[in-house]
């Protein structure tokens, strides 16, 4: 999957002359945390919701002679131009971790040429996450706990076959156990049980659903 | 006295069969039927037959294209190519004989139920071959084809402009009929289920809320696996009395399925045949306090037919027409005679489950207080009164 099937296209922007109120007003209408300075289709800076409350004058302290003259003050002045950006053709995945790297809440979408497309927030992130997993699509969960050996998800994958059991995603992740993985099935049935029946029958630990036994 | 119930009913319910070893059984109304003669509880004078379904009810709800399919696959040779994309022929729903028929009248029944409680004919009536919540607008789901809760809500919105409360105590969450009136603040759907992390359908958490104008008409109490007796009503009772009477409906339409007790082998929640006597009893009273009684009851889930479902429905129809069903009553032998052959179990002796037959819930505490926890979350944004 790729940046440019989940970024947002409709992005708003800001040119570097527009004041600090212009953008201050952005972030509060569209109730939105960054916004992209942009010249010419092009971008050239980033400002969020942090930079543009730190300019503004305090709303505790007493008015001063400034305060006017801070908010017409332009963009620019406070924007950061080291952008942290993605590409269109990027893997998802790769936009994640530069998010989670970098510890930022959004990426600007440029081309090679520095044409912004879009952006992608950790929002749309996590909402593709959730279609990924196939929680949003009517399923039941079905976890087992396998050998970390070559061809296993094969194995398991070929009794949900047999079952013909539709499977709406599939994840793999480290297991709790040295040398074991888990493996967790999205299945399109309100009805796992004939299916998770194979499984064990086929030596594997099933560990949901869980029985009342296996609780404490 | 005796409240006027109409029991709506017909044998060829049964035929809402999609094979023999399919884990959706309606021999479990013919044996609910059964157990209630036997107990002298119901009577020839309250049944009612179900009608039929016309397209263009269906079509309130479903789409036209959805119900050609379903047409086609009750009589074609083999299942049509097409029919996969609309969740028909699938381990779950495969095609059956007359599929569209069987399922037209079962919404045809709940249409009925609608249309004497709101005539005035009948205080309330129960359907038991009704509670399909997860059939959606143009997909069938989790042994539902057609939504009869949804059409029924959508024919009494469109023909009497009433508000409706529907709940759901179903242990999967009532995922068809949310979704259909989503952004609808004269539906509010309320689901009592065991939470999604792990069952079917996987939707029903406390943040699923409603949309736009439906905004906190949408209300979900997902309950931890292994929730026993105390804690479920504790939910049931923290939330229904509140959210109805903040919402003010003009009917009740409830769901009734019963796989949230403990012997029923596709959910994990750890009820007893208790609740099947306190929900429909709660419900019945805030119809009677909120809106002159008027209540319509479906069926649902249940998938021990042998051991829960019959007591379970028993309980609802009883409580419904006002017959008091008291803690030591037995089950009549003649009842055990006719179905213990069949019956791959040993047949409960009581109508209740006796104290100390269920073995104790371990981290019991942990789970209370976490659906404590729910149920202050899910009354946050909805009506309360
Ligand atoms: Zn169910």
């Amino acid at each position: 999957m790729l940046v440019e099937d989940i970024m947002k296209r409709d992005v708003i922007t800001v040119a570097p002359t527009d004041s600090i109120r212009l953008a201050l007003l952005k972030v509060h209408q569209y109730r939105i945390r960054h916004i992209p300075v942009v010249e010419d289709g092009k971008l050239v800076g980033i400002i969020s919701d942090r930079d543009v409350r730190d300019a503004c004058p305090s709303i505790i302290s007493a008015p001063h002679d400034d305060d006017d003259q801070i908010m017409n003050t332009a963009v620019s002045t406070i924007m950061r131009k080291d952008v942290i950006t993605a590409h269109p053709l990027d893997f998802v995945e790769e936009a994640a971790l530069a998010l989670y790297d970098n510890r930022i809440g959004s990426l600007p979408v440029v081309t090679d040429r520095d044409e912004l497309m879009g952006i992608l927030t950790e929002t749309d992130i996590l909402y593709t996450l959730v279609e990924l997993m196939g929680v949003h699509y009517p399923s039941s969960h079905i976890e087992v706990e396998v050998d970390d050996q070559i061809g296993i998800l094969a194995d398991v994958s070929n009794i949900f076959k047999e079952a013909s059991c539709s499977v709406t995603s599939v994840l793999v992740f480290p297991g709790k156990h040295l040398g074991k993985k888990n493996l967790v099935f999205r299945v399109q049935t309100i009805n796992p049980r004939h299916v998770t029946d194979k499984i064990e029958e086929a030596g594997y630990h099933v560990v949901w659903p869980r029985k009342l036994e296996e609780l404490s | 006295m005796k409240r006027k119930t109409a029991f709506i009913h017909s044998n060829d319910y049964l035929n809402y069969n999609f094979n023999d070893d399919h884990p959706f059984n309606q021999k479990r109304i013919a044996m609910t039927i059964d157990l209630l003669r036997m107990m002298n509880l119901l009577e020839d004078s309250d049944l009612v037959a179900p009608r039929m379904a016309e397209d263009e009810e269906l079509a309130l709800i479903h789409d036209r294209q959805y119900i050609e399919v379903v047409k086609e696959a009750g009589h074609a040779e083999q299942t049509p190519a097409l029919a996969a994309s609309f969740g028909i022929g699938t381990e779950d729903c495969p095609a059956f004989v007359n599929m569209h028929e069987a399922t037209a009248l079962a919404v045809g029944g709940t249409l009925r139920a609608a249309e004497l409680v709101m005539a005035g004919e009948y205080q309330h009536a129960v359907n038991l071959a009704g509670g399909l919540h997860h059939g959606f607008r143009g997909r069938a789901s989790g042994f539902c084809i057609y939504n009869d809760c949804s059409v029924a809500i959508a024919y009494l919105r469109q023909k009497y402009d009433a508000r409706v409360l529907y709940i759901d105590t179903d242990a999967h969450h009532g995922d068809g009929v949310q979704w259909a009136f989503y952004d609808d603040p004269n539906v509010l759907t309320l689901s009592f289920h065991e939470t999604g992390k792990y069952l079917f359908p996987g939707t029903g958490n406390i943040t699923e809320r409603g949309d736009g104008q439906g905004y906190g008409f949408s209300v979900n109490v997902p309950l931890d696996a292994f929730t026993e007796d105390d804690s479920w009503l504790e939910a049931y009772y923290a939330v229904l009395p509140t959210v109805a009477r903040g919402f003010k409906p003009d009917i009740i339409v409830t769901q009734n399925g019963c796989d949230a007790h403990t012997f029923d082998p596709l959910t994990h929640l750890s009820t007893t045949m208790r609740i099947y006597q306190e929900v429909p009893r709660l419900a019945r009273d805030l119809a009677d306090e909120l809106c002159d009684g008027r209540l319509i009851a479906t069926g649902g889930g249940g998938y021990d037919i042998w051991r829960v479902v019959p007591r379970a429905w028993s309980l609802l129809w009883a409580e419904l027409s006002g017959q008091d069903v008291p803690q030591d009553t037995r089950i009549p032998q003649t009842w055990i005679d006719k179905y213990q052959a069949e019956s791959p179990v040993q047949l409960a002796p009581t109508m209740f489950d006796p104290e100390g037959i269920f073995p104790d819930i371990p981290r019991r505490p942990e789970i209370t207080t976490k659906n404590k926890n729910t149920v202050e979350k899910a009354l946050l944004y909805c009506p309360k009164g």
